[in-house]
């Protein structure tokens, strides 16, 4: 602590509040410096202005409109108004750069077969880019941001198995209508026994090496009457996209968890749990939500994942 | 008046500074109860029914507010992503509204309706299992407590004395008749409460278990409601600009 030093200008150079503190410790009171004052006075004169542009002052049950204004398209018709956020939001969906610019995508994109869009480099980067979004809003809180689906849920849109069918005219069409996907369970006509012989028989045919007495005693249940399951899954186990029955023979699983099993044991298991209890899932129609367009955009974005037929 | 003279009076300083913060309120806030525009004219607003009041107490208990805006902006981005952008008149029976600032997770002002009821439920109870990016915790014990209704008429009671037009009498139903149609009457029925709560829920069966009325039947029942009340194809894009 220094007490016997002195301030660095003298009293009366600089005026100072008045107050000392330990002798001579005082306090400056300089003026605002002139940068910081004209800066205020400007924003003074902004807050005048924008109260002549804009909309600012209540009067009475209304307010003043300000002398800006806008114009747009309101059902075809021209209108102009005073300057608000509304009118700018519907002007900037209507004749924005990017807004006119994906329009116009959309539009090239809407009059494309799907083949043509499909083998079109400059259209797939749109569907890409576009699906980005539309999908992620749409699809991706149940099928996943990539499409991957979680096992026992929402089916993989990346792989092979498809339910209703990988064709662009099948995909559409699940799109547009929603699917009711459902199989019994099989609690009231089979036994314990007999659902371990099915699951073995439908794991066998998906390479798994099981019991062969079972396996034959499944292929039985499977493709005769007392299981009937080939009925919908078809003789060869092929599956049926009509009926949304999916091919059980391709080692893809999109409702029974196989490949997280640790064994054979535990995989005939979780087969069997599943026939037993049968499954009922719904996709929802998408028809009252989104256009044609972009309806198809998402068709084109979903074949090309990687397993559209 | 001196500067210092303010400075160096503390009572002075304290009315002055009220005086001027008050002006923002003043200005901002107070012309919005009596300017004409401020509540758009749209059909299809309504208070919200027991059930789905009892559920927007629940989301308010578990702070979703947190996380969650309830207010769609009239930005291009917005509309693409969550749809139109929201109305004044839409919240005006929210008691206190929701629309919040604060985005961790989406805005939720039209999620109703976006999911179905068991995606909703299996989400809540366990976020990830769906989104595996999700940072948002789960609420298992929603679909484990059963919903506590036995103060529904109270809680209805309380709004409608800061407005909310749910009716008490005779007199205050027929004006609902008149304002909502007979249907949406009924459920705002103070007396009807209790009774048109739990057939919501039955009837709704939002978390999948008819026999038990969890807070899950609730929470689902609020957010399958909410943005779904006004059909925006009944109005051209300039309609709710005359309002600004």
């Amino acid at each position: 602590m220094s007490t016997n030093e002195k301030p660095s200008k003298k009293p009366g150079e600089v005026e100072t509040t008045g107050h000392v503190w330990d002798s001579n410790l005082q306090e400056y009171n300089n003026p605002l410096p002139r940068w910081w004052l004209w800066g205020f006075y400007a924003t003074v004169v902004f807050t005048v202005v924008y109260w002549i542009l804009f909309p600012a002052w209540p009067i009475g049950g209304t307010f003043t409109k300000g002398l800006n204004t806008i114009t747009f398209m309101d059902d075809g018709e021209e209108v102009t108004t005073h300057w608000n956020t509304r009118s700018l939001l519907a002007r900037d969906m209507q004749t924005g750069r990017h807004a006119v610019r994906q329009r116009e995508m959309l539009e090239r994109v809407g009059a494309m077969e799907y083949d043509e869009i499909l083998a079109d480099v400059d259209a797939m980067s749109f569907v890409n880019a576009y699906a980005k979004g539309s999908f992620g809003t749409w699809c991706a809180a149940c099928h996943q941001t990539g499409g991957a689906g979680v096992i026992g849920l929402y089916p993989n849109l990346r792989n092979d198995q498809w339910k209703w069918g990988g064709t662009v005219a099948q995909i559409e069409e699940t799109l547009v209508l929603g699917r009711n996907g459902y199989m019994p369970g099989y609690r009231e006509s089979l036994n314990s026994e007999q659902l371990d012989q099915v699951a073995s028989y439908v794991l066998s045919m998906n390479g798994f090496d099981l019991d062969a007495d079972a396996v034959a005693a499944g292929a039985e249940i499977f493709n005769g009457y007392l299981g009937g399951c080939y009925q919908c899954h078809g003789m060869d186990a092929q599956g049926l996209a009509s009926l949304g029955a999916p091919n059980l023979s391709n080692n893809l699983w999109a409702l029974v968890d196989v490949p997280g099993a640790a064994n054979d044991e535990e995989r005939v298991r979780r087969v069997a749990a599943f026939v037993h209890d049968g499954v009922q899932r719904v996709m929802p129609a998408f028809a009252d939500r989104l256009s044609e367009t972009e309806i198809k955009v998402l068709t084109a974005y979903v074949h090309s994942l990687g397993g559209g037929q | 008046m001196k500067h210092e003279s303010v400075e160096t009076n503390a009572g002075l300083l304290i009315i002055l500074t009220l005086a001027v913060i008050s002006v923002g309120g003043l200005v901002e806030i107070v012309p919005l109860f009596y300017i004409n525009d401020t509540i758009e004219e749209v059909e299809g607003v309504r208070p919200y029914t027991p059930l789905e009041q009892r559920g927007r107490d629940l989301y308010v208990r578990e702070g979703c507010y947190t996380c969650h805006s309830q207010m769609v902006r009239p930005f291009r981005d917005e509309m693409l992503r969550y749809g139109h952008y929201s109305l004044a008149a839409e919240s005006q029976f929210d008691h206190p509204f929701q629309w919040g600032s604060k985005r961790t997770g989406p805005d939720l002002a039209r999620v109703g309706g976006k999911y179905s009821n068991e995606w909703q439920v299996q989400h809540l109870i366990n976020p990830k299992s769906l989104v595996p990016e999700s940072i948002m915790p789960g609420y298992p014990w929603l679909a484990t407590t059963p919903l506590d209704y036995s103060d529904i008429e109270q809680r209805m009671i309380a709004l409608r004395r800061v407005g909310v037009p749910y009716s008490i009498n005779q007199e205050e139903f027929d004006a609902n008749v008149e304002r909502f149609g007979e249907e949406t009457a009924v459920m705002l029925d103070i007396n009807r409460a209790e009774d048109n709560l739990i057939r919501q829920a039955q009837e709704g069966n939002f978390d999948g278990d008819r026999s038990f009325i969890s807070e899950m039947d609730a929470m689902v029942a609020y957010l399958q409601v909410l943005g779904t009340m006004v059909d925006f194809n009944q109005y051209s894009e300039g309609y709710f600009a005359e309002f600004r």
